[in-house]
């Protein structure tokens, strides 16, 4: 039931990050070693760390994280001879739905990331890292404490690292089950022994993040990247993805394809092609819905399987590429549906902190369970926007902003769904024992 | 504090007579001051409260949950009154605050896994042990709960074990795996390490290595992990031009149409939001769908 790909599709693979994770012992730093391992940081203490700064510039790479911010830029903002100690802190508390390639970067090719870990310090001037890490992902956590264990053994961390007078202590700090400590400042709170809870910004990390002080927040993918573009040079990152979202990028596909699972291609592959690459949809589902880069993303249909799936084009499509989390949903799945799920997830989630989020979400997956248990009415679907114009923009973090986009981008696309369920053409989805405080 | 005030506040339901609900404070320091030092000696000598998240995890290793006397070790060693510690524990749901069984089984039932049948593990595992959401059975071996998205949606629906995987399940796989965990055999995961207990692998998750080199060998990456690789692999796939003795050169050409666009699309926070702006697509949806 497997389709081959087009032979023009398949050259759109770039397996760069991902590669090592064909060596099952990859994890284990002798076998890292032999595959380039640790080769970058000896280039890259050879150097001044300005130097590295101006790579990374030039190399175009933008955050993994799922905002796509400059990463040489975000460096560049560190100040420097300020006498403050400098912090890099790695954001490795995936969570965002849909999203799951952190995880297996961590588990199969550990000290890539610490490797880029000690790259990335040296290039800010930082002392001292953190990696905080999802507290769920136990097993990617044992493989990467395990990872820095033998960077130490190995004089990669500590003092005078490599005898370049460099010093980097790293630490693993596991989190404990709150996706708003992948908001950054929220996870600098967490870091610093509070509830995970965002900040006011400005001030920004970068002069004021962990402990008052400049600080580098980036993501798992991002400071992955960093050893490859040490080693192979900006021109031949550039060479990959396009002009403004340069380099490889590890999609990860999930839903109703028959081949759900990671392909690392070219930025500015297209849906049409993924799918191609996942041997097509699964016998007889047909492409409904789908989310660019989970589910903090609007939606987007089967009309846009020809959109670049690179940071510009998703935006230009009216989405975002966000974590390249693709969850590929088919016409036996219902949009409404998809939605409630997704805001029982951001009701749960939200912190609490400022009123639009914590209400709105909770009011929002009422409304949901009355409409998808037969009782809805057409205001409810006003009340829904209502909701949504007053968190979106009106919250204090991201976190608020997403929960708005599957419902905003289902009511757009999907408007009859919610008619079908309100008019009776659709069976209740959601017996009448939820519907307790709906009204 | 009196040992019925401990119990008073750990929860309605019984408590096993040998969960750690009477454990005093001064318990807990007796067995775990050394690695609570340790933890401490991680973090800038003078940002020790950094140290309180492993150590809510240490005092779970000892209790299965975060009791109040958890609670009044971790203030106590970090100087720090039992509010604010108290605080932090109940903002995390990794943190227990009832006696929680050996096994934590998680299902996720976010949206993927949901519509990929995980509901359905879900209510057959509630209908099967006789427990709803972070309830616990009788005999105190397992506690349930439904989980949002666990990170492994190409293997959905997936469910955990104290936190390892187990892939692709459906309801009888899911009850015959809880059969299994009742019956005290200790199941292999998917992918990941041998199974510990929820009281071992809080130890873990306080910073300290997993004590069996064989379960940090464990886990074997599985298809949808290495789908792409294998594709490009078949057909002989890689990418071109990479030279690892390139120079780093001092003064490159920059990217400015990547920097530009990157900062364009990230604008710093204007007077209307404290936190950054909403992006311009949710806005655009937004103005859509009225």
């Amino acid at each position: 039931m497997s389709t081959t790909p087009r032979r023009e599709t398949l050259e759109k693979l770039t397996p760069v990050l991902t590669k090592r994770w064909l060596s099952p012992d990859a994890w284990r730093i002798d076998v890292y070693e032999q595959l380039d391992g640790y080769a970058a940081l000896r280039k890259a203490l050879a150097v001044h760390p300005d130097d590295l700064i101006q790579l990374i510039k030039d190399s175009g790479l933008r955050g993994r994280g799922g905002a796509g911010f400059p990463t040489g830029l975000k460096w560049g903002f560190i100040p420097q001879n300020d006498g403050r100690p400098h912090y890099l802190v790695v954001n490795a508390d995936e969570g965002e739905p849909g999203t799951c390639k952190d995880l297996p970067l961590m588990t199969h090719d550990p000290h890539s990331l610490v490797e880029g870990v000690i790259i990335a310090a040296y290039a800010i001037r930082a002392n001292r890292a953190f990696i905080y890490i999802r507290g769920e992902a136990v097993h990617a956590a044992r493989r990467l404490r395990n990872a820095v264990q033998e960077a130490y053994r190995a004089g990669y961390l500590g003092r005078n690292i490599l005898g370049s007078g460099f010093d980097l202590d790293l630490v693993v700090h596991s989190g404990a089950g709150a996706y708003i400590c992948g908001e950054e400042t929220a996870l600098l709170d967490s870091l610093e022994g509070f509830r995970g809870q965002p900040r006011l910004r400005p001030p920004f990390p970068a002069t004021h993040g962990l402990y008052a002080s400049p600080t580098v927040v980036n993501n798992v993918g991002t400071i992955a990247s960093v050893p490859y573009i040490v080693l192979g040079g900006a021109a031949w990152w550039k060479s990959m993805g396009t002009e403004k979202s340069s380099g490889p990028m590890i999609y990860s596909l999930s839903g109703r394809i028959v081949h759900p699972g990671q392909y690392e291609c070219s930025m500015g592959i297209t849906l049409r092609e993924l799918i191609e690459l996942a041997g097509g949809m699964q016998p007889g589902h047909n492409l409904r819905f789908w989310t660019p880069g989970g589910s903090s993303t609007p939606m987007l249909t089967a009309d846009h399987l020809d959109v670049p799936l690179d940071f510009e084009g998703v935006a230009a499509a009216g989405s975002i590429l966000g974590t390249t989390a693709t969850q590929i949903f088919s016409d036996q799945d219902c949009p409404v549906y998809a939605t409630y799920r997704w805001l029982e997830f951001y009701h749960h989630e939200s912190c609490g902190k400022c009123t639009p989020c914590r209400e709105g979400n909770y009011w929002m997956v009422r409304t949901y369970r009355r409409i998808l248990a037969g009782q809805g009415t057409y205001e409810d679907l006003d009340t829904l926007l209502d909701t949504c114009d007053n968190i979106l923009g009106r919250s204090f973090c991201g976190l608020g902003d997403g929960a708005t986009s599957s419902v905003t981008s289902s009511l757009k696309y999907f408007k009859q769904d919610y008619l079908d369920y309100i008019e009776g053409r659709k069976p209740p989805k959601l017996s009448e024992k939820t519907l307790v405080g709906a009204h | 504090m009196t040992e019925t005030q401990l119990n008073g506040s750990s929860g309605p339901g019984p408590v096993p007579a040998q969960r750690g609900g009477t454990t005093r404070a001064a318990d807990l320091a007796a067995k775990l001051t050394d690695r609570a030092r340790e933890i401490i000696a991680r973090y800038p000598a003078d940002r020790s409260r950094s140290a309180l998240l492993p150590l809510l995890h240490l005092v779970q290793s000892e209790e299965g949950y975060v009791s109040p006397a958890g609670i009044e070790f971790c203030a106590q060693m970090l100087g720090l009154n039992k509010a604010q510690v108290g605080a932090v524990a109940s903002f995390y749901t990794m943190y227990k605050r009832r006696p929680t069984g050996d096994w934590l089984v998680s299902v996720c039932t976010n949206t993927m896994c949901n519509v990929l049948g995980g509901q359905q593990v879900y209510d057959a595992l509630s209908e099967h042990l006789g427990i709803g959401h972070e309830e616990t059975t009788p005999d105190g071996k397992i506690t349930l709960e439904h989980a949002e998205c666990l990170a492994a949606c190409d293997y959905g629906p997936v469910m955990t074990v104290n936190y390892d995987f187990f892939d692709q399940v459906d309801p009888d796989t899911a009850v015959a795996l809880v059969n299994e965990l009742r019956a005290g055999n200790r199941p292999k995961p998917s992918r990941g390490g041998r199974l510990c207990t929820l009281k071992e692998i809080s130890v873990q998750l306080a910073g300290f290595p997993d004590p069996r080199p064989e379960a940090v060998a464990d886990g074997v990456p599985g298809e949808p992990t290495l789908r792409g690789l294998r594709l490009a692999q078949q057909h002989g796939i890689s990418v071109a031009g990479f030279d690892p003795n390139t120079p780093i050169t001092a003064s490159g050409s920059g990217a400015p149409a990547a920097e530009a666009a990157g900062a364009a699309a990230n604008t710093p926070a204007s007077d209307r939001k404290p936190a950054g702006d909403a992006a311009k697509p949710q806005e655009q949806a937004l103005k859509e769908a009225k």
